[in-house]
């Protein structure tokens, strides 16, 4: 293992042409990822998504990419062919999206679409394919492993579904997983059971992680580092221990609204935009 | 102000018969807010709508209820609909997309009857923080936050006594749903409201009721004050674990975690 980072990026922004004019998805957007746990936390609009997607080239059309530098272990994703791209998808890098239900193949058997996974970028006998799928879904901690592989995903729960898709983009054996919302549509204790999965995984196999949420108070708690998005812009990067002393109003002001546990039923603090936030970091920077 | 004794509520026939709701009593004091919570399927959102009247065609619906000394019938009665309102979890699903601020606001008004329904709605809406000038706008226009408050105003232009929230944040940003607790939270002090707020997130009902009940399966588990939620001492498994997973993510803790029902 090496100490240069799997992913860096450099300055990612991701514009969109729409008839009402110009809008900025993504403006400047830099971190590296080595093997760790990185959160993306911010709120709907910040761009969050809009980063990961990006990575992957999955910008939806009429969307413009660009940086000054889009790498992963040493392949430039921006100059990349399609065809470079494709290995890089799945097997270099996958994506765990956020619900189940509209992301695996409904006409497919949950079996058949891991198999497809595996297939595709490690072509290997039919039999062993069965084999090692039956084998990464007892480690998704699926009780019947046999029953679930010849289930269709609307005879699974949505707990099982997203196992299913842990499964099914940890087979080819990627460096790299975004994870878009993995368990927001899950019950809590649910969420909890779908990411302990996911990180003795990360651990096991030395991954990097990208988790995108807006729940502040599960990334900070899951992830090791955290990067603080505010309209297109990283405001703030922390470790997830120090989330509590962070400097930008805008990150203070998302952990202080937070209902508690143990709470007084008194006002929660609001957050104030400031329009300041928005301006471009200065050449200090 | 409203008392829940053995509410059973049964979905379909024979093979397809949903037992949705389980011998479920509850009371709720007047000016209080009582929360119940529980996972998706506990049966928290069909005890709300069988108090609200809402299930009376779909399902069998058993047990007494009562609200401030008026026993719920079959039908309901003009006053309790007028006294009773509710908000629903999707601003998107619950406001008529074809349909201004205005037109939304005013029904309510118009099928109670009331008098002077232009002065109510503007006084609804300033109540909930949004000017004038949103009752010419449509739900497209507006942000889930704003929609969330039309929702309420729609619930206090019939000047209710009672409102019964289902799920009132949980699609809105964090920063948002402060907001509408906070609004939520002045709205009950101003008018001596009382509420029944059903949620999965325990830190917003902690945070917003005195008491609550925790149910599962269609049953409740455990009925808790703020104090014994506040100090973590609760006597059921269940709830405990949910407590736990509320906490955030827990490496050692998960692996205890047990499947109930």
């Amino acid at each position: 293992m090496t100490d240069s980072p799997l992913l860096s990026v450099e300055d990612l922004h991701v514009t969109y042409n729409t008839p009402t004019g110009l809008v900025r998805a993504v403006s400047g957007v830099s971190f590296e990822l080595g093997r760790e746990k990185l959160g993306i936390v911010g709120e709907s609009g910040s761009g969050k998504s809009q980063t990961g997607r990006a990575i992957l080239g999955l910008t939806a059309a009429g969307g413009r990419v660009s940086a000054k530098r889009l790498d992963f272990k040493g392949t430039n994703l921006l100059n990349a062919n399609q065809r470079t791209l494709r290995q890089i998808r799945g097997g270099g890098i996958s994506m765990i999206m956020q619900d189940p239900k509209y992301s695996l193949n409904p006409v497919m058997t949950v079996g058949s679409q891991i198999e497809e996974a595996l297939l595709i970028h490690n072509p290997t006998s039919k039999r062993v394919a069965r084999e090692r799928s039956l084998e990464m879904l007892r480690a998704v901690k699926i009780r019947q492993p046999e029953r679930v592989y010849k289930a269709y995903p609307h005879e699974v729960s949505g707990g099982m579904g997203q196992r299913i898709m842990i499964a099914m983009m940890m087979i080819p054996e990627p460096d790299i997983i975004i994870a878009d919302e993995p368990t927001s549509a899950l019950d809590v204790t649910v969420q909890l059971q779908v990411l302990a999965v996911l990180d003795d995984m990360i651990n096991a196999r030395g991954m990097g992680l990208i988790f995108i949420s807006h729940d502040l108070n599960l990334i900070a708690s899951f992830c090791d580092r955290i990067l603080i998005m505010y309209d297109g812009r990283v405001v703030e990067q922390c470790t997830a221990a120090d989330l509590d002393r962070a400097q930008h109003p805008y990150t203070q002001g998302l952990v202080n609204c937070l209902p508690r546990l143990d709470g007084s039923h008194e006002e929660l603090p609001v957050l104030k935009r400031d329009p300041a936030w928005r301006t471009p970091p200065g050449a200090a920077r | 102000m409203i008392e829940i004794r053995g509410l059973d509520v049964v979905f379909g026939h024979g093979k397809n018969l949903f037992h949705a709701v389980r011998e479920v009593s509850l009371r709720v004091e007047k000016g209080q807010s009582f929360g119940l919570v529980g996972e998706s399927g506990s049966g928290k959102t069909t005890v709300l709508r069988a108090l609200a009247g809402l299930l009376e065609r779909v399902a069998r619906v058993s047990g007494e209820m009562t609200v401030a000394d008026e026993t719920l019938m079959r039908q309901r009665s003009q006053s309790f609909r007028r006294r009773v309102q509710m908000v629903f979890q999707d601003p998107f699903g619950s406001l008529h997309p074809r349909h201004t601020v205005d037109t939304i606001l005013s029904e309510p008004a118009r099928v109670h009857k009331l008098d002077r329904i232009e002065q109510r709605v503007v006084h609804a809406l300033e109540e909930v923080g949004l000017d004038a000038s949103f009752r010419f706008r449509y739900p497209h226009q507006i942000s889930g936050g704003q929609r969330q408050r039309v929702s309420i105003a729609r619930a206090l232009i019939t000047g209710p006594e009672i409102i019964l929230l289902d799920e009132p944040t949980s699609a809105l940003d964090v920063s948002v749903q402060a907001e509408v607790l906070n609004l939520l939270m002045r709205l009950k002090r101003e008018h001596g409201l009382t509420y029944i707020l059903v949620s999965h997130n325990l830190a917003v009902v902690a945070h917003m009721c005195e008491a609550l009940s925790v149910m599962q399966n269609g049953a409740i588990v455990e009925t808790m004050s703020e104090k014994q939620l506040r100090e973590h001492s609760s006597t059921m498994p269940y709830t405990r674990q949910l407590l736990t997973a509320s906490l955030g993510y827990d490496r050692t803790a998960i692996d205890a975690f047990e499947e109930f029902g």
